[in-house]
């Protein structure tokens, strides 16, 4: 056993800083198209987008971040590509209602895959490794929906995930809040709404939090809980549907 | 899914193909870029046929690593667990630094990939893979070391040869139960012929034969990132000739988890007509039960993470 508590102490601490300063290392963050001037870029892009994600307003392109699924085809093989927002903190507050003072304290969360692809839950098992470790802030998986706080919800909501995921928010106590994470959670993704699955969460349940993303980078689901906490604030230049 | 992809455009279906399961999302897109290319009589370049397989063997590489961890984290043993989640990350984040992003989606398309790499980011690839064995080997090392660990696993889940047979299990289970079946040697696909390496397989069909078998299939898969490096030619990654033509075929791949098979219909409009296609999660789920029976309770969850199941993958 002697050698394990060694090999422990000598691989040092790998934890990211953040929040408390950015995290600048490279390949965090897969990045999301943003706000580009119309003059800059080719418009045929808003015909590529397979979820519809890019539209024109006025002179600029704006990106609805909760459908973008990172398929790159504003980016690579075409003459201008749009801008790109290297960063990770994405998420914002649905509704318009304030966050109250009840959530600034340490949070439980119960974890509902409702027909995820597996990205989305690889990426919240990364919050448990190491490099994220969201135990440091005060976050905890939970297996019961009774103790839990927070509801966190990925996938596009199928037919047969309809009841547990409505049980699982009933089951749990008052004050409670839901995040959904990834595109199709929050727009129904490439999948969209199809003869199995609607258009996401908010169909059946009122949704808080969104973080957009396909999938959402750890940092970003840290910066979503973050925010149910009210340490941060939310993204900026979100299009409001 | 395969309902959703019908009507659809080529490139839609790809896009879907890799969200069957984000975890192998690269293995199940290229299979499906391989049909497509089969019907429209595609030559892809070289370049993009090694840059493929780097991808693939990078993306195995993650997904044994993160069955490892699962493994080591199913037994409570959460010092090995965490190194092994170091490993995890490192990969997840080599592959966003190369290519744009942490589950390579969006890189796959009919005639080719959609990026080209330079020299650094293969010199970058090497570099971290061949750290991250270094590390893989110590921490093999220290786990078949580690009495109490192994007590967990040895002897426990035994999935006997003749059942793997007959529920037609795939993948690093199948070969840890003595089927030597994989589908880079069996059937070769997309440039592997000219690669070498060693399937492993082992006998004893319990979880600690599956882990062996992931530990020396990651070892392998660096092997085959290291060797298709060095004969990488150059030139573009993207065919010219992408007119996408009616018909069907069928394609296969060695996903991280086991042969899939997709066979795809594409319309005289160039949309899909039907698309059907098998997932080793789908074939590992029925004979999981088998190993699962005559096993303490308390040995489920351990059995569980030393077959590397995967919800999505079940869902078709």
């Amino acid at each position: 056993m002697t050698e394990w508590v060694l090999k422990g102490i000598t691989s040092g601490i790998k934890t990211t800083h953040y929040p408390d300063k950015p995290e600048t290392e490279s390949g965090i963050s897969p990045g999301l198209p943003d706000t580009t001037e119309l003059n800059k870029v080719d418009t045929s892009v808003t015909q590529i987008c397979p979820t519809g994600a890019i539209n024109s307003y006025g002179y600029e392109l704006r990106v609805d971040r909760n459908k973008c699924i990172h398929c790159f085809k504003c980016k690579y093989g075409i003459q201008r590509p749009v801008n790109w927002d290297k960063g990770y903190e994405w998420a914002s507050v649905v509704k318009e209602a304030e966050l109250g003072r009840s959530f600034e304290q340490s949070l439980h969360i119960r974890f509902v895959d409702a027909g995820a692809c597996g990205a989305c839950i690889s990426e919240l098992e990364q919050l448990n490794k190491p490099y994220y470790n969201m135990h440091r802030l005060g976050f905890f998986m939970t297996p019961s929906p009774r103790e839990a706080d927070i509801l966190l919800v990925a996938g596009p909501v199928t037919d047969h995930m309809k009841a547990p995921l409505l049980k699982a928010y009933e089951a749990m106590p008052e004050p409670k809040r839901v995040i959904a994470i990834g595109a199709c959670a929050l727009s129904g993704g490439i999948f969209g709404p199809s003869f199995i699955s609607g258009k996401g969460v908010n169909e059946l349940i009122p949704v808080d939090i969104a973080i957009p993303g396909c999938p959402p980078p750890p940092l970003a689901i840290i910066h979503g809980l973050l925010l149910a906490v009210r340490h941060k604030e939310p993204a900026k230049g979100k299009v409001r549907q | 899914m395969e309902k959703i992809a019908e009507g659809n455009t080529a490139e839609h279906a790809i896009l879907l193909s890799e969200r069957f399961s984000g975890t192998s999302a690269f293995a199940h897109s290229m299979a499906l870029c391989h049909a497509i290319e089969t019907i429209s009589d595609i030559k892809v370049p070289e370049r993009a046929r090694y840059l493929r397989i780097i991808f693939a063997e990078l993306e195995r590489l993650r997904q044994h690593v993160n069955a490892i961890t699962a493994i080591c984290n199913s037994t409570g043993f959460s010092v090995a667990a965490s190194q092994a989640g170091i490993l995890e990350e490192e990969l997840l984040r080599v592959s966003c630094h190369v290519t744009g992003h942490r589950y390579l989606f969006g890189l796959n398309t009919y005639g080719g990939l959609t990026i080209d790499v330079t020299e650094e980011a293969i010199k970058t690839i090497l570099e971290n893979v061949e750290n991250i064995i270094k590390q893989l080997n110590r921490l093999e090392r220290m786990l078949y070391r580690s009495n109490s660990f192994l007590d967990r696993l040895e002897g426990v889940g035994i999935l006997p040869v003749h059942q793997a047979i007959s529920y037609g299990v795939v993948g690093p289970v199948a070969r840890a139960s003595g089927i030597n079946r994989d589908l880079r040697k069996a059937l070769p696909y997309g440039g592997y012929e000219n690669l070498e390496f060693i399937v492993p397989v082992e006998y004893d069909g319990d979880g600690y034969a599956r882990l062996r078998v992931l530990f020396e299939e990651a070892r392998q898969s660096a092997n085959i990132i290291h060797n298709a490096a060095n004969i990488l030619p150059a030139g573009s990654t993207l065919s010219l000739n992408r007119k996408i033509l009616s018909g069907s075929a069928l394609s296969w791949v060695e996903a991280p988890r086991g042969a899939a098979f997709h066979w795809v219909d594409i319309g005289e409009d160039t949309r899909i007509n039907r698309y059907r296609l098998t997932t080793p999660s789908f074939n590992n789920w029925n004979g999981f039960h088998r190993a699962a029976e005559k096993f303490a309770f308390q040995d489920f969850p351990i059995i569980m993470a030393t077959f590397d199941l995967s919800t999505a993958e079940s869902d078709r």
